[in-house]
């Protein structure tokens, strides 16, 4: 039996008609990520790494290439069947707006659950542990708009784990926070994601943050320019001033 | 299922959360729910006001003059017609009918209060039926049977003996009737309605100098009543074959051409209409203004996988809720605010037209909400990335 990859693109290619012609916003970018694997994809902006990251969630469809999630490549799946593997197989943490404002902390949470019809004591219970493990055990019944951004992303990145996805997809997750909130976010995620055996993919334009990921892929001009695998590398790349 | 379920967590839980918000909403919708109910009760006063009597007629038909174009008062028939018509045959009962206005005086000062005078036949058609007192005895008995607006807005009571002024050729003249019966409601023309046998009719009624000293008295129309209502057409066709010079309306049509009666109420309809319908422009623009400002969280919301369905039933649901809740916070104000009304306030609040009122308000938050949910449906969930396709 060989090992599957939770994520696999072969040759994906974005492109776009504008005024000034074809713009490729992301070009033949072949990449794998492993279960209990947590990679970053950084470049400048411009670069195309959230186009990419759009097309890893399902989110929008690439020109060409092939996109596999658990094996089952997106191509071959219409719009209902890909709201249905969002729900049941990736979780997201995103930039800004994250939570739904009017439910709290722990129904944040739950929601995911909700959705994919999971919700029974044993979910509700493993949401507050999760919480709890995130450093948010006395926030349970908060709204976003009494936490801060660092509580928010936190909650965010337990919405993004509760359902068990085999893919975790986070955008940004660190725009809004200090140095060292960044960091203990991140590193609660990275903990996470190699506990429970997802593959883990964070976009940032931060590359300090690289410090606690296995690999560090780089985008420049849609194509997929360097993949740092040595963690002398990623540490050189993450300590340098940026 | 589920998804509706899911749908209605969401809307019940943002409702919950951002009350204040909904509440004002809630409140608007309240507030028009009191001016359109208000509007129908004001158009059902005004019209009761005017058609009562003719609508609780127990006639199905009414004779007038021809060429007349249904208005009562332009229309004359004398006696003559009255014999013929008793004959036609299908006709259970014909009532004579005289109109004309007249002062009733109130005790005590130069107070009085205006009234429709009409004169009926004592026993036959025409003549209201009494809930106090008995009914009129005789064609030229000096008795009245009043209203009970009459007895509503005056001290007057049953046995009483009144009086009322009357211009007959240029003298103001004077005449005393004993209240004989009471009767329900029962206005003309805006009015409040004395009744009094025919002839005593013909003879106290307001005349021009030339008509003082013309004998043969003169109704305005006849009410039919025929044998068995479902021929009404044929009793109809057959009267104004058979009598010279007449031409017949059902009681409806009587009513519809009551003077200013279908504009005043196409007017009141008119103002419903559009208080209804800025009802649908006040929640439509609340609701796409709240899409608006919930773009991201709508995209958040489908990125996660929230299927389109779950985002319209939510927006469904709230909608419904807050139109629901507006148009009873509205009912209820409706409700007190009529208990403080006067009885001369031409308000009246019957239930077919509330009711049709109410389902109206009703449909107007799915209505004004369309354009809202249409628009969220259309978000993309790329819009949690800050991307659009």
């Amino acid at each position: 039996m060989t090992t599957m990859n939770a994520l696999e693109t072969k040759s994906v290619i974005k492109t776009y008609q504008s005024d000034s012609g074809l713009i490729s916003a992301v070009d033949d970018v072949s990449l794998t990520v492993a279960s209990g694997e947590f990679v970053a994809l950084v470049g400048p902006s411009g670069s195309g790494k959230t186009t990419m990251l759009s097309i890893l969630a399902a989110l929008l469809k690439p020109t060409s290439g092939q996109v596999l999630i658990d094996g089952v490549d997106l191509s071959g799946l219409d719009d209902f069947k890909r709201v249905n593997l969002r729900r049941e197989k990736i979780g997201f943490t995103f930039q800004a707006n994250n939570l739904v404002p009017y439910l709290s902390a722990v129904e944040n949470v739950e929601l995911m659950l909700r959705l994919n019809n999971k919700l029974d004591k044993a979910g509700k219970l493993r949401a507050r542990e999760l919480l709890a493990r995130l450093g948010l055990g006395e926030r349970l019944n908060n709204y976003p708009g009494q936490m801060s951004g660092g509580q928010q992303q936190r909650v965010a990145i337990a919405r993004a784990l509760i359902h068990n996805p085999s893919l975790v997809l986070a955008d940004e997750p660190t725009a809004s926070l200090d140095t060292e909130r960044a960091y203990q976010v991140v590193e609660t995620f990275a903990g996470l994601i190699h506990e429970q055996n997802r593959a883990g993919i964070m976009v940032t334009h931060d590359l300090r943050m690289c410090e606690f990921v296995d690999r560090v892929l780089i985008m420049k001009d849609g194509k997929l320019t360097q993949i740092l695998d040595d963690r002398a590398d990623i540490r050189k790349l993450s300590s340098a001033r940026n | 299922m589920k998804k509706i379920s899911i749908a209605a967590y969401l809307a019940v839980k943002e409702i919950w959360k951002f009350r204040g918000r909904f509440l004002l909403v809630s409140l608007v919708i309240g507030l028009i729910t009191l001016l359109v109910l208000f509007i129908a009760a004001l158009g059902e006063g005004l019209g009761n006001g005017n058609r009562e009597y003719l609508s609780k007629l127990a006639g199905e038909l009414v004779v007038y003059q021809a060429k007349s174009d249904f208005l009562i008062p332009a229309s004359r028939l004398d006696l003559n017609r009255y014999s013929e018509i008793k004959n036609v045959e299908g006709i259970s009962d014909v009532g004579l009918l005289g109109t004309a206005n007249s002062q009733l005086l109130l005790s005590g000062d130069d107070k009085f209060l205006k009234t429709a005078l009409l004169g009926v036949e004592p026993g036959h058609v025409g003549e209201p039926k009494v809930i106090e007192g008995s009914q009129l005895s005789a064609a030229d008995a000096d008795e009245v049977i009043l209203d009970r607006n009459v007895i509503l807005r005056s001290s007057i009571q049953l046995g009483d003996t009144i009086t009322i002024r009357v211009t007959q050729g240029t003298e103001d003249q004077i005449f005393t009737l004993k209240v004989v019966g009471i009767t329900d409601g029962q206005q003309y023309a805006l009015q409040p309605a004395l009744f009094v046998p025919f002839f005593t009719w013909d003879r106290i009624r307001p005349k021009s100098q030339a008509e003082i000293n013309f004998s043969d008295p003169v109704a305005n129309v006849f009410i039919v009543k025929v044998d068995q209502p479902e021929n009404v057409e044929i009793i109809r066709d057959r009267i104004e074959e058979e009598i010279a010079n007449v031409e017949t309306a059902t009681r409806k049509e009587a009513i519809q051409a009551l003077p200013g009666y279908s504009a005043q109420q196409s007017t009141l309809n008119t103002q419903g209409g559009f208080t209804l319908f800025i009802g649908i422009l006040v929640i439509g623009g609340f609701f796409q203004i709240q899409v608006l400002q919930k773009i991201s969280q709508i995209g958040v919301l489908k990125a996660i996988g929230s299927a389109n369905s779950v985002v319209a039933w939510a927006s469904i649901i709230q909608i419904t809720m807050i139109t629901i809740i507006g148009v009873a916070i509205g009912t209820g104000l409706t409700f007190l605010f009529s208990l403080s009304f006067p009885p001369q306030v031409p308000i009246v609040f019957n239930g077919t037209t509330t009711a049709i009122a109410i389902i109206a308000l009703l449909l107007i938050g799915p209505l004004g909400g369309l354009v809202s949910i249409r628009y969220a449906v259309r978000i993309e969930p790329l819009k949690a990335l800050g991307l659009s396709s």
